[in-house]
């Protein structure tokens, strides 16, 4: 298992793929924090689906992870690609074939593949939580936001919260895209469902009826990475509901996808 | 200790209601080399699929360097293989490819360099898979196969692609490696290749195994062809009346007469050709080669 963990690696730090999706959660989790910033005074909102977040809120204690907090979502949805690309790729390039002669043990393929993408998507949200951080702190005097809560116990708690939550998320999301990798065996189609569904058909689904939004996979891993209701960003989701529901869809589709795995014949 | 590398017994593997592989029984014996032919989906890669774990068997059994085929586990760390064609990540070199099945599979990384220069690849190896020829891919895919140092060598059609110097060098390869002990289960569409390299026959038609035994077997009890030609086309019919009334199979095939039967009929042949006032301009007895013989076994042209 640990063989099959370290070899992924050797796949997933090769440059284009390694610094390419850094690049693009720096880009990401900068844009998130500085809009939060500089459109504290906009009309338009300074946050998600044009809801503003104010100086008294972002000068609480939970402040200085509010822009980490927005990106968790993001960095779900980047954490599905990655790991629906490097599962279903095994595939369409027959490359299966040569790992299961070297380990034919399926589940610690399948087990080693997934520890080292996790490893990926940790080095990915520690970067995405560094940078919101500095881009809050640097944006924060010039927004007039207050920043003393920020360094003190509070403030590291909440730091460490949203930690282990958009956490979560992303090995939830990381899951799913794997499931659709084993499942689809394509990377372009299992990208492509994976990405339609979450941005576009649950947000279809939630328009047309409003309460959908407690019962959809993506949904519940968005208000995971938030933190849930209790914070009041995700419209309601509670966190422990997000937590059940989401978790019994991540379990099942696992579930299901390493059942497939294991017994399904390599014929390509 | 077990003196085969293969040895299957009624293996079978049914897709629906379609047979890829009915009852197949042999035996490939240790340290030789071993050629698998048959026509395209005659079940070769489905058998050498079965072999590796990669597919479950519908009914049979085998077993690999004495070790049961329902544990691929405890002998695949002995084998090397490439089936259906060599499969890397194209983005990454030759050596990182190489490095990344040594890594999974618990092999010494430093042996990479050595099995690239091997294969003829050393000054390309920083290059990325898919800046590959089809031959280097090929080559890279036997690489890979001798990662393990294997006891047992299983490659699916390693030729395609390569020049004929690099057919020549996979051959010396593989004559090498069978000298060393190895033992090698190859299977190939170029008939003429196993002819030169193999000791041993698998024969395969319609999923099911038509010969298997030594090479030599199977040269020995093919029937012997004389071929005749006339310096007139036109009495190459009155030659095949000749043969035909002195018992023997024969065909005009390609301008020539082709006679089933032993070689020292073709003395006799000659006398009554002469007899018959035909000149002949060319008479030449000889043994049917494994193509010739693999056509005639399956049916196939």
């Amino acid at each position: 298992m640990w063989r099959v963990a370290l070899s992924e690696l050797r796949k997933l730090r090769r440059p284009t793929l390694f610094l390419g999706t850094m690049g693009a959660v720096i880009f990401f989790s900068a844009l998130f924090s500085s809009l939060l910033f500089l459109l504290i005074d906009s009309p338009d909102g300074n946050s998600d689906r044009g809801r503003t977040v104010g100086r008294e809120v972002l000068g609480l204690a939970t402040g200085v992870v509010q822009g980490f907090s927005n990106v968790g979502g993001f960095l779900g949805i980047i954490a599905l690609c990655v790991f629906a690309a490097q599962t279903a790729q095994e595939y369409t390039y027959g490359t299966l074939r040569n790992i299961l002669v070297r380990q034919p043990g399926r589940m610690r393929v399948l087990v080693g593949k997934f520890i080292a993408m996790n490893l990926f998507a940790l080095i990915m949200i520690t970067l995405s939580g560094l940078i919101s951080v500095s881009a809050s702190i640097l944006l924060a005097p010039r927004a007039k936001v207050s920043t003393e809560l920020w360094f003190t116990g509070d403030g590291r708690q909440a730091l460490l919260t949203t930690f282990i939550n958009i956490t979560v998320s992303v090995i939830g999301f990381g899951t799913i895209g794997m499931v659709l990798g084993l499942l689809l065996r394509s990377p372009i189609s299992a990208i492509s469902f994976g990405v339609l569904w979450l941005l576009i058909v649950e947000n279809l689904l939630i328009a047309v009826k409003n309460s959908l939004q407690d019962w959809l996979p993506g949904a519940q891993l968005t208000a995971i990475a938030s933190g849930g209701a209790q914070r009041g960003f995700s419209d309601g989701i509670e966190y422990s509901h997000a937590l059940l529901v989401g978790g019994i869809y991540v379990a099942v589709g696992a579930l299901v996808a390493s059942l497939l795995f294991v017994r399904r014949d390599v014929s390509n | 200790m077990s003196n085969t590398a293969i040895s299957v017994s009624d293996l079978s593997k049914k897709y629906g209601e379609r047979m890829a592989v009915s009852h197949a029984s042999f035996e490939v014996p240790l340290g030789t080399i071993c050629g698998f032919v048959g026509p395209n989906g005659s079940g070769k890669t489905t058998t050498m699929r079965m072999l590796l774990g990669l597919i479950t068997p519908t009914g049979g059994t085998g077993e690999i360097l004495g070790e049961s085929i329902e544990h691929p586990e405890k002998y695949l760390p002995r084998v090397g293989a490439m089936i259906e064609g060599p499969a890397f990540y194209p983005a990454m070199s030759g050596s990182e490819n190489l490095k990344y099945l040594a890594e999974l599979g618990g092999f010494p990384t430093n042996r990479v360099q050595h099995l690239l220069d091997q294969v003829g690849l050393g000054d390309r190896s920083k290059s990325k898979y898919k800046t590959y020829s089809l031959g280097m891919k090929q080559r890279l895919g036997i690489a890979a196969a001798l990662l393990p140092d294997p006891k047992l060598l299983m490659l699916d059609e390693p030729t395609n692609g390569l020049d004929p110097e690099g057919i020549q060098e996979v051959r010396a390869l593989l004559r090498q490696l069978a000298n060393d002990g190895t033992s090698v289960f190859v299977s190939s569409h170029l008939l003429s290749e196993l002819e030169l390299i193999s000791d041993y026959l698998v024969m395969l038609r319609k999923g099911e195994v038509v010969f298997t035994g030594k090479m030599m077997e199977l040269m020995v009890n093919a029937q012997p062809v004389i071929i005749a030609k006339a310096a007139h086309d036109g009495d190459l019919v009155v030659l095949l009346e000749i043969a035909q009334k002195a018992g023997h199979h024969a065909v005009i095939r390609d301008g020539a007469l082709h006679v089933e039967g032993p070689a020292q009929w073709a003395v006799e042949f000659n006398r009554a050709a002469f007899d018959a006032g035909i000149t002949l301009s060319q008479l030449t007895p000889q043994l049917p080669n494994l193509e010739e013989t693999f056509f005639e076994m399956t049916g196939e042209k």
